[in-house]
């Protein structure tokens, strides 16, 4: 520890403090904090005066009454949630369709006008336009209008106060799964994007129950992935309800999977808590802040600005190389086939098995970086091998939401089973690249990063594997 | 009330658009570096990014914050870096979010730190206001939420609790862009140490554990002349602090005991805090 005797004396305080440490006593902790306590106590007594007329929190505690009780607390829970996907769905439908008019219909026709005016060589328009543009385009109108409406609904929720109280009725249902209460506010972090929910955890001071609750993150919905449900609840499920119902249908199986993912969370972590992370469980004290009327325009800025235009401009960034990858796989030929068609047909006969197909496994090998790019890249391939899109200029490319639906059903051969096994899959995969880097960061342990990544993936083959099985032998499909 | 100053000035632009200046992230070579530690939700980003003009979420919900932010402004012809510390309950614990706020407090060696308060929840939030007073002296409490206080009917008297915490007390409502001049006032001045602070320090009362401790403070004030937190240092050995005692054997303790304003601020105690957490 030291290199020359004569520096002793600086080691020699550790010394003294291990020496004076064993002799005190084990309630130590417990002593130094009671001697804050008091000083506090003290000086807040003697500075604060309350004016008992004026102290109306009521407003506060009636709204808690309710919004924590036990059984309506849930109730409120779904109801609000069920409201604001409702809300997103329905009013993402509109301007949606007017994106893709604009940007898959004009822009794109005018694109290849422009190149045949040009006259740009096959190959390069076909890069650009057919690969890079066009899943551009996509992200944009599949995500734009449906993030616009729900990260604003979201953060006013935050703001108004009403994120903790969700916090603390889940808290009894992790307590009983074994693991910190923290773990539901991480969870809720998760619920925009699982790296910010992992590094959340650092709230936790409990080893295990921190890697509990980093394991079990991905299992709330992120960002990237809420297109693609309410895409999928939207045209597949949605849409068998009468149109009245359609949106609030949507709504529900969206909601489904959200709490599916809810209930994941809680098992895994009652299964690691039982077998490999045994141990206690800490109790805290979550503090419930004050309802604060959100400020409107401030949180739909914000929310617009650094959320939803942050989260969409990660999705073009990833979007454009896909884009062009896509393109490229699915021009360069290999023998008597594209690379991405070989791609695809080896790993069809495993995606049968889940009740997926092989372009959507594809899909999610090229979306490692970023969940947001899976439908696109879904749309892309299954319209390029199955000779739609691209090359024959003159196609019509106006894909809003029926389209979509014709697409995937006409030359994808999909089901709704395919739709509700894609939401499943969604839910069940490995994290993105960027969450399984912070994994790997905030834990230093390969064993625990390769737990939580390949953890997800072997639950969704199980339950697709299951949903597929039982679906075949009802007849169902 | 202390300072009061006509109403609607803080909220105008043209007021201190002349003194203050947000510099957002760059706050490369700043002649003084803030930490902002405070309880969770208690407006610690609110206030972070009023002084800054950046926009980090800030979300009603405690454990938004569990990482640093930095940022920087100047003010009066002066550059500030601004570090958002994660919001704690306390700095006793060995969680990392309460790690990282506790070491950059004691090794980032801050030229002040705004400790932010909730205005109506005072008690459990001097808590950690006393703990950050034991590491170092060169605080300012920001009382925020003074306005959602009032209107739940707790007065406060700003001058009682700034002389009981030795240290200058700013009421403020950071939402509503009260109030931050005064800080930035409050700052400046400890930051050039115009004003003498004088922190409440917190006695055990337990005899055994006030006598083991002052057998320690003894021992590292003797090889640690001028050291500002001896009490502070001797608490946490005897907790078996481990960030502590690696830093008396490397003799990073050693360079804690100048005063922090006469070191220029240099990047390497953030580098060691950052290889910490």
């Amino acid at each position: 520890m030291t290199r020359n005797m004569g520096e002793q004396p600086k080691p020699s305080i550790l010394d003294t403090a291990k020496q004076l440490r064993a002799e005190l006593s084990d309630d130590y902790h417990d002593k130094v904090m009671t001697a804050i306590y008091a000083d506090a106590a003290q000086i807040a007594s003697t500075s604060v005066s309350r004016d008992t007329q004026k102290a109306n929190l009521t407003f506060d505690r009636t709204l808690d009454r309710i919004l924590t009780h036990p059984i309506f607390g849930f109730i409120a829970m779904g109801f609000m949630f069920l409201v604001v996907f409702w809300i997103t769905i329905a009013g993402a439908n509109i301007p949606s369709q007017m994106l893709s008019d604009l940007l898959l219909t004009h822009v794109y026709g005018w694109l290849h006008q422009a190149a045949t005016a040009l006259s740009l060589p096959t190959w390069l328009s076909g890069l650009t336009i057919d690969g890079i543009y066009l899943a551009t385009a996509w992200v944009i109108a599949v995500m734009l209008p449906p993030m616009a409406i729900f990260f604003p609904l979201f953060t006013l929720l935050e703001d108004f106060g009403y994120l903790p109280r969700v916090a603390f009725n889940l808290d009894r249902l992790f307590a009983k799964a074994g693991t910190h209460g923290k773990q539901s506010l991480s969870m809720m972090m998760g619920f925009g994007c699982n790296a910010a929910g992992v590094v959340s955890t650092r709230i936790i001071d409990s080893p295990r129950e921190r890697l509990i609750a980093i394991i079990t993150n991905n299992f709330s919905i992120c960002n990237g992935r809420w297109p693609t449900l309410i895409l999928m609840g939207t045209i597949f499920i949605g849409a068998m309800a009468p149109p009245a119902l359609a949106s609030l249908i949507a709504a529900l199986s969206v909601m489904t999977v959200a709490v599916l993912g809810i209930v994941f969370s809680l098992l895994v972590s009652w299964g690691l808590s039982r077998t490999w992370l045994k141990g206690e469980t800490s109790v805290f004290s979550l503090e419930l802040p004050p309802y604060r009327p959100p400020q409107i325009w401030r949180t739909l800025y914000t929310s617009i600005i650094d959320r939803t235009l942050i989260v969409l401009w990660r999705a073009i960034m990833m979007a454009a190389p896909a884009g062009a990858v896509i393109w490229l796989s699915s021009n360069i030929m290999l023998g008597d086939a594209s690379i991405a068609a070989h791609l695809v047909n080896f790993l069809n006969p495993l995606g049968m098995v889940l009740g997926l197909n092989g372009v959507i496994l594809v899909a999610y090998i090229v979306a490692i970086p970023a969940n947001e790019i899976v439908i696109p890249t879904v749309l892309m391939l299954t319209m390029t091998l199955g000779g739609v899109a691209g090359a024959q200029a003159g196609v019509m490319l106006e894909l809003e939401n029926a389209q979509v639906y014709n697409v995937l059903t006409q030359v994808g051969d999909w089901t709704l089973l395919t739709a509700v096994n894609l939401m499943l899959f969604s839910l069940l995969h490995n994290p993105c690249s960027t969450t399984i880097w912070t994994i790997w960061t905030e834990t230093k342990s390969a064993k625990w990063t390769a737990v939580a990544t390949f953890l997800p993936i072997a639950m969704g083959v199980a339950v697709t594997f299951t949903t597929t099985t039982i679906a075949h032998l009802l007849n169902l499909v | 009330m202390t300072t009061q100053i006509m109403p609607n000035c803080e909220t105008c632009p043209a007021y201190n658009a002349s003194s203050l200046k947000k510099l957002g992230v760059s706050a490369e070579g700043a002649d003084y570096v803030i930490a902002l530690a405070g309880n969770p939700n208690t407006g610690k980003s609110t206030v972070f990014n009023a002084l800054t003009g950046l926009r980090q979420h800030v979300g009603n919900w405690p454990g938004k914050t569990v990482a640093r932010a930095e940022g920087g402004f100047t003010y009066n012809d002066k550059t500030y870096k601004l570090v958002d510390l994660p919001g704690t309950y306390s700095l006793l614990s060995t969680s990392t979010d309460e790690e990282i706020a506790r070491n950059f407090i004691l090794f980032g060696q801050p030229s002040v730190t705004i400790v932010v308060v909730d205005a109506t929840r005072l008690e459990r939030n001097l808590n950690l206001a006393l703990q950050i007073l034991q590491i170092t002296d060169r605080v300012v409490v920001a009382l925020n939420l003074i306005d959602e206080a009032e209107r739940h009917g707790i007065e406060i008297d700003v001058r009682h609790l700034s002389r009981k915490l030795g240290v200058p007390v700013v009421p403020m409502a950071a939402r509503q862009m009260q109030g931050i001049p005064e800080l930035l006032d409050a700052v400046e001045q400890v930051a050039r140490q115009k004003i003498a602070t004088k922190p409440h320090r917190v006695r055990q009362t337990d005899a055994q554990l006030e006598g083991a401790l002052n057998t320690l403070i003894d021992q590292i004030e003797a090889i640690y002349p001028g050291l500002p937190n001896a009490r502070w240092v001797a608490l946490r050995l005897l907790d078996g602090d481990e960030s502590i005692e690696q830093a008396i054997r490397d003799n990073r303790l050693g360079n804690l005991t100048q005063p922090a304003v006469l070191q220029q601020p240099t990047r390497e105690p953030l580098i060691a805090v950052e290889a910490i957490s």
